[in-house]
């Protein structure tokens, strides 16, 4: 390099100066600059599916659509309302017994049984999680832990709904564009929802019931009440990928309630970048591919996420997400000294 | 300054034991509307407890407490809160990831503020920013927006008080509003709690900071060891024998 000096420079970029709801912006160049990263993710995710080169990677797609949806449903309630939920596993599973039940008694479709599971697994869920919902600490985490534990063992047991062999023949969707549109459809609109949810002033409620619950308790808010509320969205989001999974395998069984529903979110969520929401979008973008690939190796797949999971942990903690938007509001170039 | 004959606070013999230790032993005491009343004690004598007790934070073993004549014991602290009896915390902890005013919408989304504004509050930012202003944020376009945990002490105090007054209480209890506060940062914290009394509003105010204390406070309560060992006017209450071996021994040497 030289005798020459040189030095990084950053410069933040001007247009970030941002009012409640309304962009300060002065020109085209400025509007394009905040709506490119928009536009680009919901393009990209509606072209993906286009440009896949077979039914096998789109079938990918839907699945990757699936740990998106619980990653961001994971980072909402784990970054925004403080409770840190183990076992999506739970919703999933719930939300497949019930459509699956649903579709085999009355042979309801898909369009009847997702929704009527996405609601009704979302307050059955809440109801179950409802009694640890006024501890504090890590009582949540553990109970969402071991709730799919529990259940697999008490179907097994009981041997009711299809036992071990789960239940099979259900309605599935007529053809592979609505499986992949609507799960990827779904994405967005969660997606979107939710960013515009916790910037409301619901949101900030939560986000005050994680930063200091007993300072909203003193402001009279019920603590409790607003976190059902919050497990309820959760828990609805992760029943519908569970219905959804029922009908897209035609069957399903004990492996929804399994602990790659729980543990591929969260280090999708790690990897993304924690609070930003894309993130674990971003993160289920490069994990459920990377998996598919090593499916061949089995469970050491298991391995793989961990390491993932800890490298980022260690070397990354701020994820993906919040490097690169730091980077998109930053100029960066050298300069001589 | 007008101090009604209506017992608004009323607490009867409440006690307390934390693991043996007795933190709040039968204690006492009537409070008027629009009276201010200090409580006063050593490090740990049972002045947070006791206040925990009457707005519900920790459950009494024993004895009562009244709000206008409704029993507060046993309900949790958001009704308590709802209503109209606040306190403010001794350990101040903001919603540190929101900027300052934006730490005022948590308890103007409370079901109390929505009641009592009929669901017409307007511009929320604006009545926010009021009421910052209200506690002695400078209305200027810096202080209000930084976020949350960046503010220093004095202006979370405020802030903490201002979170208390966003619910247009009856009752404020303000557990340590002025210590560490710098002698200039009290004498205009002052006058927003005489402007309070004057609004009616009636006020507890747990102090060490006993000069300041006394030129608010109508009476003063002592506490020691969890007991209540003195009530009243201050010059009085400063006299017994008991409460200067307790407390002002310490004080004064
Ligand atoms: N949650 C708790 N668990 C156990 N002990 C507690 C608890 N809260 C308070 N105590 C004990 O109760 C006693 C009274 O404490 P308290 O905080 O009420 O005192 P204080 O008068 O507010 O003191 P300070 O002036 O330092 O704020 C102390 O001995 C304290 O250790
Ligand atoms: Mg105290």
């Amino acid at each position: 390099m030289g005798t020459e000096a040189r030095r990084k420079e950053r410069l933040d970029r001007g247009v970030k100066v941002r009012t409640e709801k309304l962009y300060a912006v002065s020109g085209w160049q400025e509007i394009t600059y905040l709506v490119l990263p928009r536009l680009a993710l919901i393009l990209g995710l509606l072209i993906l599916p286009l440009v896949m080169p077979s039914m096998y990677w789109q079938k990918v797609l839907c699945s990757m659509g699936v740990f998106a949806l619980l990653a961001i449903a994971f980072d909402f309630l784990a970054h925004y309302v403080g409770l840190v939920c183990l076992g999506g596993a739970l919703f999933t599973g719930v939300g497949a017994y019930i459509s699956g039940l649903l579709s085999s008694s009355t042979g309801l479709s898909p369009a009847l049984t997702i929704p009527i599971a996405t609601l009704g697994g979302g307050l059955i869920c809440t109801l179950l999680l409802l009694p640890c919902l006024p501890l504090r600490g890590v009582y949540f985490a553990i109970v969402t832990i071991i709730y799919p534990l529990a259940i697999v063992r008490i179907l097994t047991a009981l041997n009711i709904w299809g036992g071990t062999e789960g239940i099979s023949a259900l309605a599935t969707f007529p053809n592979i564009w609505v499986e992949v549109y609507l799960i990827l459809g779904m994405v967005l609109i969660v997606l979107f929802a939710l960013r515009r949810l916790v910037n409301e002033d619901y949101g900030l409620v939560l986000r005050g019931i994680k930063d200091n619950d007993q300072a909203v308790r003193a402001s009279g808010i019920n603590v409790t009440f607003y976190k059902a509320q919050a497990v309820f969205i959760t828990a609805a989001i992760g029943c519908f990928c569970g219905a959804y999974l029922s009908c897209l395998y035609g069957w399903c069984g004990l492996s929804l309630f399994a602990l790659d529903f729980s543990i591929l979110p969260i280090a999708a969520t790690v990897m993304g970048g924690l609070g930003t929401l894309v993130g674990p979008l971003l993160g289920a973008c490069i994990l459920t591919p990377l998996s598919e690939v090593l499916r061949a190796i089995g469970t050491w797949r298991i391995v793989i996420y961990c390491v993932v999971l800890l490298s980022f942990i260690v070397f990354k903690p701020e994820g993906l997400m919040n490097w690169i938007q730091r980077k998109y509001h930053q100029f960066e170039h050298w300069e001589k000294i | 300054m007008s101090i009604s004959e209506e017992v608004v606070l009323q607490a009867r013999n409440v006690s307390k034991t934390f693991g043996g230790v007795k933190a709040v032993n039968e204690v006492s005491f009537d409070l008027h509307g629009g009276e201010i009343m200090g409580i006063i004690g050593p490090n740990g004598s049972g002045k947070t407890t006791l206040i925990n007790l009457v707005t519900g934070f920790v459950k009494p073993d024993s004895g009562k407490v009244f709000f206008k004549g409704k029993e507060l014991t046993g309900l949790p602290p958001h009704r308590i809160a709802d209503l109209g009896v606040t306190r403010t915390f001794q350990v101040m902890r903001p919603y540190a990831s929101l900027p300052a005013y934006k730490n005022l919408i948590v308890p103007l989304c409370s079901p109390r503020v929505k009641r009592s504004s009929g669901g017409k509050l307007g511009d929320r930012d604006i009545v926010c920013i009021d009421l910052l202003e209200e506690v002695g944020f400078e209305r200027d376009a810096y202080v209000p927006y930084k976020i949350a945990s960046s503010l220093p002490l004095g202006y979370l105090k405020r802030l903490e008080l201002a979170r208390c007054l966003a619910l247009r209480p009856e009752v404020v209890i303000c557990d340590e509003v002025f210590s560490g506060l710098s002698m200039a940062e009290i004498a205009t914290m002052i006058p927003v709690i005489e402007r309070l009394q004057m609004e009616g509003m009636t006020i507890i105010m747990i102090e060490h900071r006993l000069r300041e204390l006394f030129r608010l406070a109508d009476k003063v309560m002592v506490l020691n060891f969890g007991e209540k060992i003195a009530e009243g006017v201050a010059e009085e209450v400063m006299e017994n024998e008991a409460v200067r071996e307790a407390y002002m021994g310490k004080e004064e040497k």
